[in-house]
Order: structure tokens, then sequence, then C-alpha cells
């Protein structure tokens, strides 16, 4: 005879995660998102082993196989005065330049996935920069209030008021010639830290905001003030009670700032001020088709297309966060 | 060698219809056109050519003015291009279509006179009855003032071109007090101006033809003018200059045409030069027929187009210019003339020419005389199956082979090579194509861009230790030293300065002295001195101081209502040769 089934309830994060995998739209998001972060990853196999090309090395003087034949990469146009080159075109063939070539006779469908991989990179860094920055600052803004408060506030009212992309450009022109310099450490101007930390302290106050708010509304509930009561250590309230009531807060937030740190780094690089030459991004592929929009659309198509899939899929991530997480009905409880 | 103009450039012939109904009313609607061209011949202004095509503004466009009117002061094409029309020299250059190669001729001056005394005196004799735009005539008085005002106003060019008039150094120390009284004598009587010059010089004449050495009247004030244009002598005065906007041009009432070729009369009654519009605003409101000429270059993503749609409507015109990366002579790796060797041996040119539009607007180049250049001869030493002693006839393809085997024998591999270079698109990828080299060759190397008005002090100075830096010079007159002794003599190498032309710091006693030769013999005869000027651009190939890029010619969109245009090697465009069509006329 089998006896009665202990039964426990599902946990907050185990109902959330039961919830978002019920939510279709998210998890096509989320399956986009894999397979985008994988197509990315494979990037040296591809141009290696597929494409059989250096997306990296200027060939605007070389050819391809197509169809048994060789076609030059740069063609003369044919009108009366052979005026103008023109890179090949999109083939639509994994194996000869399946989206063509850039004004540098490089492969865009190559450059493409290797620019996956550091838009990625950048992004999904910054964005997990941002939030441990932010949720530090909105913590102890919230937490302890009064002093710290007034001037981690300030700072930020401070950082807020510069229009974001002003604030990014800014940062970006100072560090692009000499790098930065923190003391005895000095990071060259093209290391992609730069642009994960300008991107991360940019967003900084939109992040750490709402998490002081969710912080403040905590500071008075119920099982803070008994545990204030009872002596327990403010690092201990703030790991053990606080921490765990905000984390829902912070993960809702990550996809948001990673669409957002996604587009700033196109922007930052499609101006030049991003991701340095010779390493290629989506903004900087972009960069690359501006001058062959009309001849060559596919070069800064491609690359816009791969940005808007990522974002529209981190925000559709992110709603689907949001809904399985309650954040919303937890935050109108909880102010 | 030299690119033609392309006979799709040529205007084609108005095809009459055959349509009947419209022979029978030919002779009315012909009328007008009689009517026209007498109206036309009776309000014909005074030295303007009798001409049914004489009349109309001409409508230019440019990015930007360029800064000061005065001609002696002024250094920029667009200023240059424009008071071509404005003013005159003892010489000039032919103000007609021609090879690229050809040498001064006589402006204000009857004809070019014998040299005298070894080469160091010449006594000209000044033409008669030739007016600046105020109605007082010429006086070689007035030329001797010029002349001193190149020194008293501080010329760019006082020193290099004209300091060995006898008293130029004097007047290089002290311009205030410049006189030229030994240098340059005016006789009112015999209407002759003598110069002495401190030592022979081949190149007087072209020098005198050069803009900074224009007749101006003696009252002109010692200094920069601004934006005031002094007086002249040529078909147009300007009448109005506001440099943030735009400048016009009216007929000079005082010209008289005196040699169709120096200084033809004009057709166009007014020209209009607009500032502010970029190069690619520019080509739209061209093709849209806004505009007629441009100043800048078609910008190469509008050239595919613009050959396309407006193939009728462009001209290609040849330049002396040439573009190349000079090797720093004093640092390793280019300190050894294996490795400046290997570079050379390596870069694929075809690749520099397609980044420089293809081969219709770009051509390879293997040493440091453009090709048209006095003394230029074809010859390419760093090619497959080339060397410096047995060169190919023009550039076929790389020899990375040979080039690793230079690299190897240097044992100088792996070292760093940063390359400079001006920040724009197409010099950048002229440099990624030369850091790819590099890096087959074995070197690791990189790229440093700087913004462009810097860049080109910046490589000159030998404090900044630049290994490479990409640049280009164009020529002021035809002449094989201004590309070799201006840009490789010892004397143009000045340490720790901004101002010192020989970026590869490249010094060749012995290469020297075969400039000098060549331009003591040109004196007396120019094929013999060509000779000896081709053989020393072999000779500094031979060092490999530099890695000669390419050379380009110039894309210029013209309106429909434009004909009549051509071009010269030195002013590109004579803007008073320029003749609109009538129907263009209604904007």
């Amino acid at each position: 005879m089998n006896g009665p089934v202990d039964t426990a309830p599902p946990g907050p994060w185990q109902t959330a995660f039961r919830a978002l995998g019920g939510n279709r739209s998210a998890m096509m998001a989320l399956a986009v998102l894999v397979l985008i972060v994988v197509l990315s990853l494979i990037a040296p196999f591809y141009a290696h082993d597929i494409a059989h090309t250096d997306p990296f090395r200027a060939n605007v003087a070389g050819s391809f196989m197509l169809d048994g034949r060789a076609v030059d990469i740069m063609q003369a146009n044919d009108n009366p005065l052979h005026l103008g080159m023109t890179p090949a075109g999109p083939t639509w063939r994994p194996s000869a330049y399946m989206l063509g070539s850039d004004s540098q006779g490089r492969d865009v469908a190559a450059r493409l996935l290797y620019g996956g991989r550091i838009s990625l990179l950048i992004s999904f860094s910054a964005a997990v920069l941002c939030i441990v920055i932010a949720s530090i600052v909105g913590i102890l803004a919230g937490f302890f209030g009064g002093f710290v408060d007034m001037v981690l506030s300030r700072l930020m009212d401070i950082m807020w008021a510069v229009p974001v992309y002003l604030f990014a450009i800014s940062l970006s022109i100072v560090t692009i010639s000499d790098g930065l310099k923190i003391g005895p450490f000095t990071i060259e101007a093209d290391n992609l830290l730069i642009p994960i930390a300008i991107i991360a302290l940019v967003y900084m106050p939109y992040a750490a905001r709402p998490i002081r708010g969710r912080v403040m509304a905590l500071r008075n509930a119920d099982f803070v003030m008994a545990a204030r009561s009872l002596g327990v250590p403010r690092w201990r309230i703030l790991l053990v009670d606080i921490l765990p009531n905000v984390a829902s807060s912070i993960v809702v937030l990550a996809p948001l700032m990673a669409a957002l740190a996604l587009l700033t780094e196109s922007a930052l690089s499609f101006l030049s001020i991003g991701v340095q030459t010779p390493t290629a991004s989506w903004g900087t592929i972009i960069q690359d088709g501006e001058g062959l929009i009309y001849s060559r659309p596919m070069v800064a198509i491609a690359p816009g297309l791969a940005i808007v899939i990522v974002v529209v899929a981190l925000n559709v991530l992110g709603d689907g966060l949001r809904d399985a997480l309650d954040v919303r009905e937890t935050s109108k409880r909880g102010t | 060698m030299r690119c033609g103009v392309p006979r799709s450039l040529r205007r084609r012939p108005v095809q009459l219809s055959g349509w009947a109904p419209l022979k029978a009313l030919l002779p009315v609607a012909c009328l007008p056109l009689f009517l026209g061209a007498s109206l036309h011949a009776a309000a014909l202004a005074p030295g303007a050519p009798d001409s049914p095509e004489t009349g109309g503004t001409l409508r230019l466009t440019a990015s930007s003015s360029g800064g000061t009117l005065d001609p002696q002061i002024s250094y920029v094409h667009i200023t240059y291009q424009m008071e071509a029309i404005v003013y005159d020299g003892l010489t000039t250059f032919a103000k007609t279509p021609g090879p690229m190669d050809r040498h001064a001729i006589p402006d204000l001056v009857e004809a070019l006179p014998a040299p005298e005394d070894g080469g160091k005196t010449y006594v000209f004799h000044l033409r008669h009855g030739i007016r600046f735009s105020n109605g007082r005539e010429v006086t070689p008085d007035d030329v001797a003032a010029s002349m001193r005002r190149i020194f008293r106003a501080n010329s760019p060019t006082a020193g290099p071109y004209y300091s060995h008039i006898v008293g130029g150094t004097e007047c290089l120390h002290d311009a205030e007090h410049c006189t030229l009284s030994g240098g340059v004598i005016p006789d009112d009587t015999a209407w002759t101006i003598t110069f002495h010059l401190t030592h022979p010089d081949s190149e007087f004449f072209d020098r005198l033809a050069f803009q900074h050495a224009s007749i101006l009247p003696a009252d002109t004030p010692p200094h920069d003018t601004g934006n005031t244009a002094p007086l002249g002598t040529g078909p147009y005065r300007i009448a109005s200059y506001e440099p943030n906007s735009g400048l016009v041009m009216e007929r000079n009432p005082y010209f008289r045409q005196w040699d169709a070729e120096a200084q033809p009369a004009g057709y166009p009654d007014e020209i209009r030069y607009a500032f502010g519009l970029d190069p690619e605003a520019a080509v739209t409101a061209i093709e849209n027929n806004q505009y007629d000429w441009m100043l800048e270059n078609v910008p190469l993503d509008r050239q595919a187009e613009i050959g396309s749609r407006f193939s009728d409507r462009v001209r290609l015109i040849d330049q002396m210019v040439i573009y190349y990366a000079a090797l720093n002579v004093n640092l390793p790796p280019f300190n050894d003339v294996r490795v400046r060797q290997a570079l050379n041996y390596a870069l694929n040119r075809k690749a520099v020419v397609i980044y420089n539009g293809g081969p219709a607007v770009s051509l390879a180049a293997c040493q440091m005389l453009p090709t048209g250049a006095p003394g230029f001869e074809p010859g390419c030493a760093y090619t497959k199956g080339a060397s410096p002693e047995h060169p190919a006839p023009e550039w076929k393809e790389p020899d990375l082979a040979l080039a690793k085997k230079l690299v190897a024998e240097s044992g100088t591999a792996g070292q760093k090579v940063v390359i400079v270079t001006p920040q724009s698109g197409g010099s950048d990828a002229i440099a990624n194509e030369i850091r790819s080299t590099l890096t087959d060759l074995g070197y690791v190397a990189s790229v440093r861009p700087i913004t462009p008005v810097i860049e080109f002090s910046y490589i000159q100075n030998s404090d900044n230790n630049v290994q490479v830096g990409l640049t280009g010079w164009s020529a002021d007159y035809p002449s094989a030293s201004s590309f070799l002794q201006t840009l490789f003599s010892c004397a143009t190498f000045i340490p720790h300065s901004d101002n010192s032309i020989n970026a590869s710091q490249f010094c060749d006693h012995k290469f020297d002295a075969l400039m000098d030769r060549a331009a003591e013999v040109s004196l007396t005869d120019r094929k013999a001195g060509d000779a000896l000027w081709a053989e020393a651009s072999r000779a500094l190939m031979a060092q490999a101081p530099a890695v000669p890029l390419d050379q380009t010619r110039r894309v210029a969109l013209m309106s429909s209502r434009l004909h009549g245009a051509f071009d010269t090697p030195i002013y590109e465009a004579i803007f008073s040769q320029m003749k609109l069509r009538r129907a263009g006329d209604q904007p």
C-alpha cells in the first residue's frame, strides 16, 4: 500500500518557468535567439570550411568560383564610360559569397556571422554589467535612504539629464583615440571592454531607478521590519530578504537592457566610434553598406535585419518574463 | 600610355527629324533665331567673342570657398582655377586643349626671351596696350612691383620658386625692405623687364606662369588682400565675394584678347560660384541642371550612376597627380632597401586601382613621375618578372614570392609597422591593403588613421617617427623636378619640421647630382634633359623610398546646357571657354 504522496507546492521560480514555458511567443523568441547565437558561434567553421574566405581581409582584386567559372569580386560597371566598381551581389549559395561582397571584397555572409558574435557579446555583456551596477546602486540607495540615496539619486539624475546617445557618443569619442587609462591599467582603444563599459554606464540610471523604487517599497515591508526588530544585521537583510525579492525585477530588465545595448552598439559602430576595424559588428557592416545602398543593398539590409530580429526577440522574451514573474502585479502590491 | 578622352564624351551632332510638316515651318521657326542673333551682335560686350554662344550666366558650385582671393597668397585649387581668367603673368600655361607636358608660353610679354649670361639673365618685352580692369595700362613698373610683392606679402612659394632672383634671399629675410633692385629691372623706355638670377633655372618660365607671379598694379597693398581681389588683366574681374555663400565674376570692360592661347576671350557674361553644397548634393543639383559644374570630384559611390545616366555629360580629366606611400628610410624596417623593394613588389596595384574607382579613372603607378609628366618614360621595376635593372613596360601583378625572399634576407620579419593614413574611405581601404600585404610579408602591421587636415603635416615631421605615410602630390606646373626634386632631394628633408615635404627622409647626394644635371641640361636641350629626368626616376625607384600607388583622373559632371568645355592639365577647366546652350538658360 502506498502512503499519501507528499506534494510540496512549486516554488516561485519554478512557477515562473512553467508559465514562461507555456508562453508560445516567448518560447519562439527564445528559440530565435538561440538559433542566432548558435549561427554566430559557428562563424569560423562557415568562413573556413564552407565559404573558404577570410572575412577580415580585403580582397577587391580577387575572384571566386561560381558554376565552374571565375567571377571577379569587384566588377566594372557596364555603363558607356565603365565608371564605378560594384561588388559581387548575392549568389544565395553558401559556398560562394552567399550574400555578396562588400566594397572591400569581403564575404558579407561570413562577416554577418562574425559580426553577430561581437554584437551579441557586447550587448549581453553590457546588459549584465549594467544590471550589476544598477542593482548595487539601486539597492544601496533604496535600502539606506537619506544621504546615500541623495548622493546616488542626484548622480543618476545628472546622467539621466544627458540624452543617452549624446552621452554614449561623447564617451566614445573621448576614449576612441587613446583608449582608457585607469590608474596603472590601460585599455586599448580597440578593446571591446570600452564599448561594453560605455553602454553599461549610460543605461545604468534607467535600470537603477526601478530597482531603487522596488527596494524602497520592500524596506518597509513587514518581514523586513520584523528582521530589523530581531536585530538581524543589515547586510544579511540585504542579501536574504531584499535581494531575492528584487531578483524578478532584475531578470525582467535584463533582456530589455540587452536590446537597448544592441541598438546602441550598432549606432556607435555605424558612427565609427564603437567596434574598431578590422573587427566586425553588425553596426560596422551597416556602415560598410552605406555607400552601396543603391547597388548592393544586401550589405546593409542583412545586418539591419539581424538587429531587428534580435531586438524583437529580446523584447518578446522580456514581456514573457515579466508576465511569468508577475512583476507588474508584485510591484503594484509593493507600492 | 596617356589616356585620351573617350569617344563617347564627344558631343554628338543633333539629328534632325524627317517629319515633313516641320520642314514647312522652318523659315518661321528660324525667324526668332535670326532676330536673336542680330540682337546678340548689337549687345555684345567689349572683348567678348563674336559668337552666338556668347552670353549667359555660368553657375558653379563648391563645398567651400578657397579663403583669400589674393592671387599671390592663395595656394588652393579652387582659387587657382577661378583666377586663371582674372589674372595674367609674364608667362602662362596654354588655356587650350593639349597634352599634359606643355611648358609655359608668353602671356603679358611678346615672346619667351633667349637666356643670356649662361641662363642667368632674361630680358622680357612687355606687350603694349594691356590694361587692368580699372583701365590703366600695365607697365614694367607693375611687373617689378609684383615681383617684389611676392616677398613682401609672404607668398608661400617666395622661397622655393623665386628666391634665386638676385636679391631674393635678402627679401626672404627682410620682406618689408625688399627691393630686388639688382634682380628685376624695369625699363619704361624700352618697355622691358630684365631678370637676373643667381643661378640658371630651366623652369624659370614655368615658375613665372604660376599664379603667385601674377602681375598686379604697383599700388596693390603689400599684404594679403583677403576677401578683396586685386585688379587683374584677364577677361573677367571679381565683382563680389562672400566666402560663406558665393562669388560673382563679371566681364572686365578693358579686356581685349591679345593671344587666344594665353588668355582667350570668355563666352559667359557672368560666372557665379556658390559655396556650401557637399559633393553628393552637388551631383544631384547638376543632374537637375541647377548648376553647370562642380569643383569636387564626383564621389565614388555616384560614379556608376552618372556613368549610366549621364555619360554624355561626364568629362574624365587627366591630372598630373601621384598617390604614394612614403617609406621612412631612417626607421626600421624600411631603413633596409630590400624591405622597401619587397613592399613595392608585393603590393597589389590592381586593388589600389579598384579602391580609387576602377580602371576608368585610376592608373596603377610604378614610379614617382606621373604618366604624361615631362621626363616620364613607361617602365615598372616592381612587378612579376621585372627588376630595377630590367623593368617591365607596365605593372602586371605582384610578386609575393620575391618579396618574401627579400624580407627573409633582411631578417626584419616580425617587426611592428604602423601605417599613417588620412581618415577617409578610400585612403583607409588602401592603408588596409598595405597592412594586409605587410602581414603577408611577416610584419605586425596596423593602420593609424589621422584627420586629413593634419595628416600631411604629421607624416612630414621626423619627430613623429612615421614608418609609412599615405599621401598624394600634384604639380604646380608640369615638370619632373616638381615630383622628384621636391619630394626626394636632400634639401627638402628638414628634420623636426612639419614643413619637410620629403616625408621619406630620403637623401642621396648622387641622386641629387643627377637631378641637378638634368635641370642644367634642360636649360638648353629639353629632350636631353627629359631623358636625364627619366634616368633619375629609375634611379630613385631602385632605392624605393616610396611605393607609388596610382594616378587618378578627375570625374567631372556638367549640366546639359553646358558645352565646349575642355580640360587642361594645370587648370583642369577653363571657365571662360564654357559655352551655354540658349535653350538651357531657363532654370
